[in-house]
Order: structure tokens, then C-alpha cells, then sequence
């Protein structure tokens, strides 16, 4: 399906794209979680800075927020679990429902779109067997359409677990997937 | 000799070793050996502008700050959002400590108790590495108590934001770095005056902050003799799309679209032509093939009927479908709405079901005419530019293709569906989910 000319942007997107440095390992989870929120309020002038952060580490904790998630956050930093419940809905980044333990993210914005993105998510849907915004029986992947990631020129840019994979066109979406799944051990 | 200057390197400065060893910090310590005011006042000198989107210049905005009151703040905007841009996730990648460098020199210009880098939570690898640059500055000296024995302390804390367009808006930056919902709020007062925790604060951008270390070591006069009489240095532009190599490219402001898109980036692939030019990010007004000689240059730009914007150009070859990529356009502004306003929450909602009338074939005549009408009720009637950054593409895309538009009424259907790229959004038979 994919067009000749999109072939030759695809080159071009692999050899502009920087290098990418190898992720940071994950901070230990060695501590309560009220002193790492407590760690991260402290570098603010005040503490209701750090409810992004917050919000994150007790996101990390449980996968998703669970109203216990609320009342943890809001009794660190001093506030109410419906306030810290009210900024948690304003961003997409946040789950106030269960995901899968991988999130796949098809960016579907104007840039890539033009280069082949909704191939690229029609290759996910029949692969994973759900729609945008469903998860797989077997708890493994949760996929979704997302706007722009900030990848344009070397697109199509999926993110699967906050990683970025860019290009991803359709035809390399099934072993990627495969390859999630064996390490998963299924 | 080079036309670059942020990005005139190959590979990475990521490791501090290498950025010193290209010079890197010295126009720090020149900077605090000088009157914070002689710092401002070169930046003026340069005519460098926000490179955010605003275009403002920086050496006045910095100005605005009142000099005796404190807490003040320096707030780097990071959360380049706009779609079909990502010029600051390159810099941030590959010249992280030009950043660094020039916030800790504003910092001190200022006199900024604090600086904050708010950096949109989709960039966690571009987060990793601001964090590790900054604690390799901090274990040099350049951050911290008493830099490099300027008796100046500087502190800078790198926030990861979690997924809002709107947090890219300033005064919506600071209520999220509140730790509110990120909405914008009604100015005056400005940030300079009343902006984090009601401080005077300053907000810049990425490349604004990471060009300020080479103003200072080379001069403003040296800066402003790059670019046109009131287009100052170069730009990183974003190339997406239709193009042979899309990718980032700075160029002074000297140069025309053709040489970013012909030059730079090949041009359109083989076998396809040019249909359309997004210049400035996708809330800018689209510009027809006719015009690639434009200019790069703000006044350019906005003398061909658009905005220079975040200087990401996007190119639309002639399989697209003009009405399906105003429909994709209106939608991310629909999503990214924060609720605030209404003509902006209410409006960017029917638009865009208007757009999808005319695009699934369902619409009369007369609402083409109403979408323009919706469009015009939106621009300037908000408290931030939300609203019209939708208002204004899809106008533009109504007025400058009205053709196009007019053969969906006619033809009660898309005449582009089997060719488009965003055919399988919006049709059955192409099975998909709009973002």
C-alpha cells in the first residue's frame, strides 16, 4: 500500500534522526513512596509544584491511579484526592483506567500521517486484534492513537512504553510485536 | 565558513568533555565578569527573536523584568508541541549544554532565584538527557552555590510535563508548573510581571536559551550582521512530510523556502508534485506552490499570508486530500482545547463537524460559508491563541483551496479517497481510528 515516493522519505527521515542515547535505568523503588514524592517536592519553591512528578511516581507504582493512588499523592503534598484527581485528568499522559504492561502510542498527527502513519496503525489493530484505545485479552498491550509526538521528520513515530520508535512503518510493526511477545515469555 | 551556529557540528555534544573541548562555558564565564544589564543589552544588540513561535525579541522581553523584586524566575519552554515540530528535541539531543550555558547566563542577567526547564513528558529520553547534562555541569562548577566563585547560585530544575498542547502557552506553562490544571490565564499582567508563584518571570524558549552563549562570545553585532534587517541569525527549521529528507536544518534567515525544501531537502520524491506548503507548524495558513520563493524571515512569511511560526515547514504532495488534512488539523486543536473559553471550546467543536460533513459528502452549500463564519467568531476572542490556531489553518485551507472544498458538496463525497494518506481515518472502507 505504501507508495514509492513515501520509500524515499523513509531513507531520508533514517539518516537525519540524531543518534538516541540508550535509556536511563529505572531509579529503585527502595523506598516509600511518600519519601520519594517528598525527595521530588523539595526541589520546588513549593511543594504543589511537584504534583506532575507525583502523579508519575504513583503511576509507576501501580501501572495506573487508582483512587488509592489519589490519596497518596494528595496526603504528601498536602491536597485532596479530588484536586490531585482533577490535574490528573488534564493530561494525557496520566491512566485513570487499567492498561495493558505495554502502551503502544501511534502518533496519527499531520506529519505522519502524510508518510504512512495510518498504515502503520492498521498494522497494529490487525496484529493486536483491538482498535485504538483497546487493550489484548492477555493483558499484554494496550494500543492508542496519540497527536503529535514531536518526531514529524521521522515519522511514522510510535512509542511503546514512552520510547520512541521512529520510523516505524507498517511492514516492521508485526516482528516488533513478536518480539514483545516472546520476551514476554508468551 | 559554515552557515550554522547551534547545530554546526556532527553527531552529539551530549558528554561535557566535548562541549568544552569546542569551547563550551567559556561565554559563562565571560557573562559573569560582565553587568548582568550589559548581558541584556547584547542579546538587544543581536535582534535575536522568541524562537517559540511569538517571534518577540528577547533582549526586550528580558528588559520588561523589574530589576528589585525578588523571587524572580527564568522558565525555559520545552514543550514544543506543535505539530510538525521538533527543532528543540534535536537541540536538546545533540546540544544540551548550549542550553544549559545559556540558562544559567540568564539566569544571572536576571537575577533569577530559580530556573525551571518545563519539558513536555512525551520527551523522557530528551528529560535523561537534560539530567545528565546538568548534574555533569553541576559536578564542574557551572551549577550550584557560588558559580565558578562569581558568588552567583544557580539552580535549575528540569520538569517533566504529562502530555498538554496547552502547556506550551505560557501562562498555562506556569499555572502546570503551579501544579494546576495547565490553563492559560487572561494577560496583563504579564510574566514578567506576575508570572510562577506571581514572581517576574522570564519564558523563553529552547533555541532562544541555547543561542545566547554564542551572542555572548561573539557579540550581538556579529549576530545581527546574520539574517535580514529585522529576521536576525539563523533558525533550525523542522522539514516534514513529502520530502525526500525531512529532518532539521538551521539556516539564516537570509534563505527561501525553496532552499529549505529544494535544497535541503530534496524536494518532493519521484513521481509526485508539490500541492502544499504548511510553513510555520500546523496553526499557521497554508501557502501554494507558486510561493516557495518566500522568504524564511518572519516579515516574509507573514507578507505571503502566513505566520513563520515555530519554523517547522510541512509538505503536502498531490495525493493528499486538502479538506481530510483541515479535518486532522481541527481535531488536534478539538483534543488540545483546554475548556476555558468558549468561543475556543465550543467553536474548534463545530468546525471540525463541519469539516467531516464536507468530507463524508453530508454537507450543503451554505456551510461552507458557515465554517469560515465559525472560524471568524473565534479568532481574537480568547485568552489565549488555542482558538485561533485552529480558526486560522483551516480558513486558510477554506479561502486558498475553496475549489477542492466545493467538489465535496458537489460530488457528495471525497474525490481524493483512494489516494490520500488520511483516507482509512475517516472512511469505512479504510478501516481506522482517528487520534
Amino acid at each position: 500500500m505504501s507508495d514509492p515516493s513515501t520509500e524515499q522519505t523513509l531513507a531520508g527521515a533514517r539518516e537525519t534522526r540524531p543518534t538516541m542515547p540508550p535509556p536511563t535505568p529505572e531509579p529503585p523503588r527502595d523506598r516509600p513512596l511518600r519519601d520519594r514524592i517528598l525527595d521530588v517536592a523539595a526541589l520546588y519553591p513549593e511543594s504543589r509544584s511537584a504534583i506532575i512528578p507525583a502523579l508519575r511516581l504513583a503511576q509507576e507504582e501501580h501501572g495506573w491511579l487508582p483512587e488509592e493512588a489519589f490519596d497518596e499523592v494528595a496526603e504528601a503534598l498536602d491536597l485532596t484526592p479530588g484536586y490531585c484527581k482533577a490535574v490528573a485528568s488534564f493530561y494525557d499522559m496520566f491512566r485513570l483506567q487499567p492498561v495493558g504492561r505495554h502502551e503502544v502510542c501511534v502518533c496519527t498527527s499531520l506529519a505522519c500521517t502524510l508518510v504512512g502513519a495510518a498504515d502503520t496503525l492498521r498494522a497494529f489493530e490487525q496484529e493486536l486484534g483491538v482498535e485504538a484505545g483497546g487493550s489484548t485479552e492477555d493483558g499484554l498491550f494496550t494500543l492508542r492513537t496519540v497527536e503529535c509526538y514531536g518526531g514529524c521528520g521521522w515519522g511514522p513515530v510510535v512509542a511503546i512504553d514512552e520510547r520512541y520508535h521512529e520510523p516505524l512503518p507498517a511492514n516492521e510493526v508485526v516482528p516488533l510485536i513478536e518480539r514483545l511477545r516472546s520476551e514476554a515469555g508468551g | 565558513m559554515s552557515d550554522r551556529i547551534l547545530l554546526d557540528f556532527a553527531g552529539d555534544r551530549r558528554e561535557i568533555a566535548d562541549y568544552e573541548a569546542a569551547g563550551g562555558y567559556e561565554s559563562l564565564k565571560r557573562a559573569l565578569n560582565m553587568e548582568a544589564s550589559d548581558i541584556v543589552g547584547m542579546v538587544d544588540t543581536s535582534g535575536l527573536r522568541g524562537r517559540g513561535g511569538a517571534g518577540f525579541p528577547t533582549g526586550r522581553k528580558a528588559s520588561f523584568l523589574p530589576s528589585d523584586r525578588k523571587p524572580a524566575y527564568l522558565c525555559v519552554n520545552a514543550d514544543e508541541s506543535e505539530p510538525c515540530t521538533f527543532k528543540d528535541r534535536e537541540i536538546m539531543l545533540r546540544n544540551p549544554h548550549a542550553l544549559i550555558e545559556g540558562i544559567v547566563t540568564m539566569s544571572f542577567a536576571i537575577g533569577a532565584t530559580s530556573a525551571f526547564i518545563y519539558i513536555r513528558g512525551e520527551y523522557r529520553t530528551e528529560f535523561e538527557v537534560l539530567t545528565r547534562a546538568a548534574e555533569q555541569a553541576r559536578a564542574r562548577g557551572y551549577i550550584g552555590r557560588n558559580v565558578l566563585g562569581s558568588g552567583y547560585d544557580a539552580t535549575i530544575v528540569i520538569h517533566r510535563g504529562a502530555g498538554a498542547y496547552i502547556c506550551g502557552e505560557e501562562t498555562a506553562l506556569l499555572s502546570s508548573l503551579e501544579g494546576e490544571r495547565g490553563q492559560p490565564r487572561s494577560k496583563p499582567p504579564f510574566p514578567a510581571v506576575a508570572g510562577l508563584y506571581a514572581s517576574p518571570t522570564l519564558v523563553n524558549n529552547v533555541e532562544t536559551i541555547a543561542t545566547v552563549p554564542f551572542i555572548i562570545e561573539k557579540g550581538g553585532e556579529w549576530y545581527a550582521e546574520i539574517g535580514t534587517e529585522r529576521s536576525k541569525g539563523t533558525r533550525v527549521f523542522s522539514l516534514a512530510g513529502n520530502v525526500r529528507r525531512p529532518g532539521n536544518y538551521e539556516l539564516p534567515l537570509t534563505r527561501t523556502l525553496r532552499d529549505l525544501i529544494e535544497g535541503e531537502g530534496g524536494g518532493v520524491p519521484d513521481g509526485r508534485t508539490l500541492k502544499a506548503i504548511i510553513p510555520g507548524g500546523s496553526s499557521t495558513p497554508v501557502l501554494l506552490p507558486d510561493q516557495i520563493d518566500t522568504g524564511l524571515d518572519y516579515e516574509s512569511i507573514a507578507a505571503a499570508g502566513s505566520m513563520a511560526g515555530s519554523g517547522s515547514v510541512t509538505i503536502v504532495d498531490d495525493r493528499t486530500c486538502i479538506v481530510q488534512l483541515a479535518l486532522r488539523t481541527a481535531e488536534f486543536y478539538v483534543h488540545e482545547s483546554c475548556g476555558k473559553c468558549t468561543p475556543c471550546r465550543e467553536g474548534t467543536r463545530w468546525g471540525t463537524e463541519i469539516l467531516r460533513r464536507i468530507e463524508m459528502g453530508e454537507a450543503r452549500q451554505d456551510e461552507l460559508d458557515l465554517l469560515l463564519n465559525v472560524c471568524d467568531r473565534i479568532l481574537g476572542k480568547c485568552l489565549c491563541p488555542l482558538g485561533d490556531a485552529m480558526a486560522m489553518p483551516v480558513a486558510a485551507f477554506v479561502t486558498r483551496f475553496r475549489d477542492e472544498f466545493q467538489r465535496h458538496i458537489d460530488e457528495g463525497g471525497c474525490p481524493f479517497v483512494e489516494t490520500s494518506p488520511f483516507s482509512s481515518y475517516y472512511h469505512h472502507d479504510h478501516a481506522g481510528v482517528p487520534g
